[in-house]
């Protein structure tokens, strides 16, 4: 499996590197996303300095949306889906390998907006990791739960508006918990922000399970 | 010897509508098999059902040894199938997909260069990304993703379509290499002067059922095929339309 | 389960067991969900409204703290827990339906979320109207109501997924995964959500006082029933429509091979007719 999953990623990111749509798409549009907060929150006052951890994640999942349905969108090409099949890969590889992907996408978008949120807004960051530990997990469980809901909308045609509806409610806790760890490890005060930390993984590793589990059913059934 | 395709009164569906109603079929090792038949006549189906990619719902459906009412995934890595979509990644290069699809099959570095030769890619349009190529060129490119695999049963639809004379040409040559080596060949095609060529048999599909089958034309011209091994020209054919 | 299978259908039909995909043999369609089953649930739900409608606006007294407004509790609470049970029923039914492919299960797991997405928003309505009087406010960012609204989200999604135009198979497959995660996602939002508000101390709505007790608790226990003979028989009839859909959809498996094989071309299918066992419909 994890030699499918290799494989499936690294086709995955080469493509991301020939066509840069993360790179030249989505990253712009999170920056867009963090200047337009900027607009609507006034950066003069405290609200925007306080907002900061959840702009932070609010942009990083709307950002997500993108890169996955971008994700999905690579295996719905021209019967690439029959190929998929007939090639023999481990679907739970391939699913590990596509999520990889979107992880890694993700943790650099992450790393840019980090410095874009200290810089735009002032943001000083203490409890690095803390903060670097609740990326990781945030991150991973982003990427397989986008991963997986890409696949169940993946090549219908309403799937641009399905996308977002299915998948931001379910992350709702990753924004969450993703929110307190960041608020407490500005605050100086990172124990709470660790038990939110332990709810992030514990919810990646939830939806890496069922996203290799159910990955099989969905290249086949539909 | 045990026949490489075995399909009995084969009922297979497409969500509800019944694509194959009753497909008798049997292709020998070393074969190549040409159906024939109008459009919606369910050739394309009779080539998914033997890659195990659409299940049959009744009668009997063997392929390579396989059952393929309970294990149809086992016959996947042991075809290759080249259809009307290109399952290319059109982001990646010519190599890139070849290696993709070589990769997922295990094979090795060498066996990704020995197919871009045989295609005729291995040199400048390697690195060329399969969006800018002609039609004609990414149909080689996916001839190249089928012969990385080294199946036994090549499952061809409709693949003169859209090539060019000297394409075509380059395609009947490996079509013969591969069956020489001990390949199996199912064809469907409307090109009937092109594939009757090719075929040793001709079986005919409409409404989902098999109608009659009869030795392609040019054995009944007496034309040998210039392979040696199985082939056996001027052999009665088995025949298909007993029920 | 046996309140819930259709008693006024297909009799001696059963459903599908055939493994994998396909069409069953025609059964008989009754011309509407009602039976004598849910007849007797129906009234019963009434007379249990009436009776909740009586301990609750009339013999159950006010609250000391929260006035009239604490009547609400008695269709709020309930209808929280039923809106669990839905989800519950879904999920099962979809790992159900995975597990075994009778339609059976597929038209339960829709049956669940559409009631379960009624009683969300009797939830929220509720919530909201205890709201107004007690903090002043139609909403309150409360644990329950805030979970509530992501899983009306969830619920509005998973439908929105089985109201796809697809092959049927491929859409119930699809909508089975989704539903399979439905509890597990109401119980990952639940929790966020109740522990991220239990830091603020925000007055939380739908605390059961421990103490609550005699009339109230009476008037707590009927709304339970009453609400759940509602639930009861709005699931009975939304699961035989779901039901009569599928069968509405369901083709005769003889039938369509016949309707196949027709269309073959006159000229084949002579020769065809000639060549195969047992005959077969000529063009």
């Amino acid at each position: 499996m994890w030699r499918d999953a290799s494989l499936v990623a690294g086709r995955d990111l080469r493509i991301e590197a020939r066509s840069r749509v993360a790179l030249q798409q989505v990253a712009p549009f999170a920056l867009l996303v963090l200047i337009l907060f900027a607009f609507a929150l006034d950066p003069e006052g405290p609200l925007l300095e306080r907002a900061t951890p959840g702009l932070y994640w609010v942009t990083v999942l709307f950002s997500a949306v993108l890169a996955v349905a971008r994700s999905a969108a690579v295996d719905e090409a021209d019967g690439v889906r029959d190929a998929l099949r007939l090639s023999g890969l481990d679907p739970a590889g391939m699913f590990v390998g596509k999520a990889l992907a979107v992880a890694a996408e993700l943790a650099v978008l992450e790393v840019l907006l980090g410095a874009g949120v200290v810089v735009l807004y002032g943001a000083d960051p203490a409890a690095v990791g803390l903060l670097a530990a609740t990326c990781v997990a945030a991150t991973v469980a982003v990427a397989s739960t986008g991963t997986l809901y890409g696949a169940l909308v993946s090549g219908l045609r309403v799937r641009e508006t399905l996308l977002p509806l299915l998948l931001l409610p379910v992350l709702a806790p990753v924004l969450i918990g993703g929110t307190r760890a960041f608020e407490a490890a500005l605050d100086g005060s990172p124990a709470d922000g660790w038990s939110w930390c332990g709810l992030l993984a514990a919810f990646a590793v939830l939806y890496s399970a069922a996203g290799a589990l159910a990955y099989g059913t969905l290249l086949e059934g539909s | 010897m045990e026949p490489v395709v075995h399909l009995r009164d084969a009922v297979a569906l497409l969500g509800r509508f019944p694509a194959l109603a009753g497909i008798d079929l049997d292709v020998a090792r070393g074969e190549i098999v040409l159906l024939r038949g109008p459009n919606g006549a369910g050739k394309t189906t009779v080539l998914r059902v033997c890659a195990g990619l659409v299940p049959v719902v009744r009668g009997q459906a063997v392929v390579l040894g396989h059952d393929l009412r309970h294990d149809a995934r086992a016959v996947r890595r042991r075809v290759g199938m080249l259809g009307h979509a290109t399952g290319l990644f059109d982001d990646l290069t010519v190599a890139d997909n070849v290696t993709f699809w070589g990769r997922a099959h295990r094979a090795e570095r060498g066996d990704v260069e020995a197919a871009l030769g045989l295609v005729g890619l291995a040199g400048r349009l390697r690195g060329v990304p399969v969006a800018r190529l002609s039609a004609g060129q990414r149909r080689r490119t996916s001839l190249a993703c089928l012969l990385v695999r080294r199946p036994e049963l090549w499952l061809l639809d409709e693949p003169h379509a859209g090539l060019d004379h000297e394409a075509r040409d380059l395609l009947d040559r490996l079509v013969r290499q591969a069956v020489g080596q001990g390949a199996t060949v199912v064809i469907s095609s409307h090109e009937l002067d092109r594939a009757e060529a090719l075929a040793d048999r001709v079986v005919t599909i409409d409404g989902g059922v098999t109608g009659g089958a009869e030795p392609a034309p040019r054995h009944a011209a007496g034309i040998e095929r210039d392979v040696a091994a199985d082939a056996t020209p001027g052999v009665a054919p088995e025949v298909t339309h007993v029920a | 389960m046996t309140a819930i299978t259709p008693a006024g259908t297909s009799r001696g039909t059963s459903p599908s067991g055939a493994p994998g995909p396909g069409p069953v043999t025609r059964p008989t369609v009754p011309a509407h969900t009602g039976s004598r089953g849910t007849r007797v649930v129906g009234w019963a739900a009434v007379a249990g409204l009436a009776l909740l409608l009586l301990y609750g606006l009339v013999v159950s007294p006010a609250d000391v703290e929260m006035g009239d407004a604490v009547r609400l509790m008695y269709v709020h609470v309930p209808s929280a827990t039923y809106l669990y049970v839905g989800c519950f029923i879904t999920t099962v039914a979809s790992a159900l339906w995975l597990w075994k492919r009778t339609p059976g299960w597929d038209a339960l797991a829709e049956a669940g979320a559409e009631v379960a997405l009624v009683f969300s928003f009797v939830v929220l309505l509720t919530g909201s109207l205890w709201g107004r009087p007690t903090w002043g406010t139609y909403w309150v960012w409360d644990a329950r109501l805030t979970s509530t609204a992501v899983l009306t989200a969830l619920l509005a999604g998973y439908l929105a997924l089985r109201r796809l135009d697809l092959d049927p198979d491929a859409r119930s497959t699809r909508a089975a995964v989704l539903g399979l995660l439905l509890v597990p996602n109401v119980v990952v939002v639940n929790r966020s959500v109740s522990w991220w508000r239990s830091l603020h101390q925000d007055a939380t709505l739908a605390r059961i006082d421990p103490t609550i007790e005699g009339d109230m608790l009476v008037a707590l226990m009927v709304g339970f029933l009453a609400i759940g003979l509602v639930f009861t028989w709005l699931m009975m009839h939304r699961f035989r429509v779901a039901w009569l859909e599928q069968q509405a959809d369901r083709v005769d498996l003889d039938a369509a091979l016949a309707a196949r094989r027709a269309e073959a071309s006159p000229a084949a299918g002579a020769a065809g007719a000639d060549d195969r066992d047992g005959g077969e419909v000529p063009a």
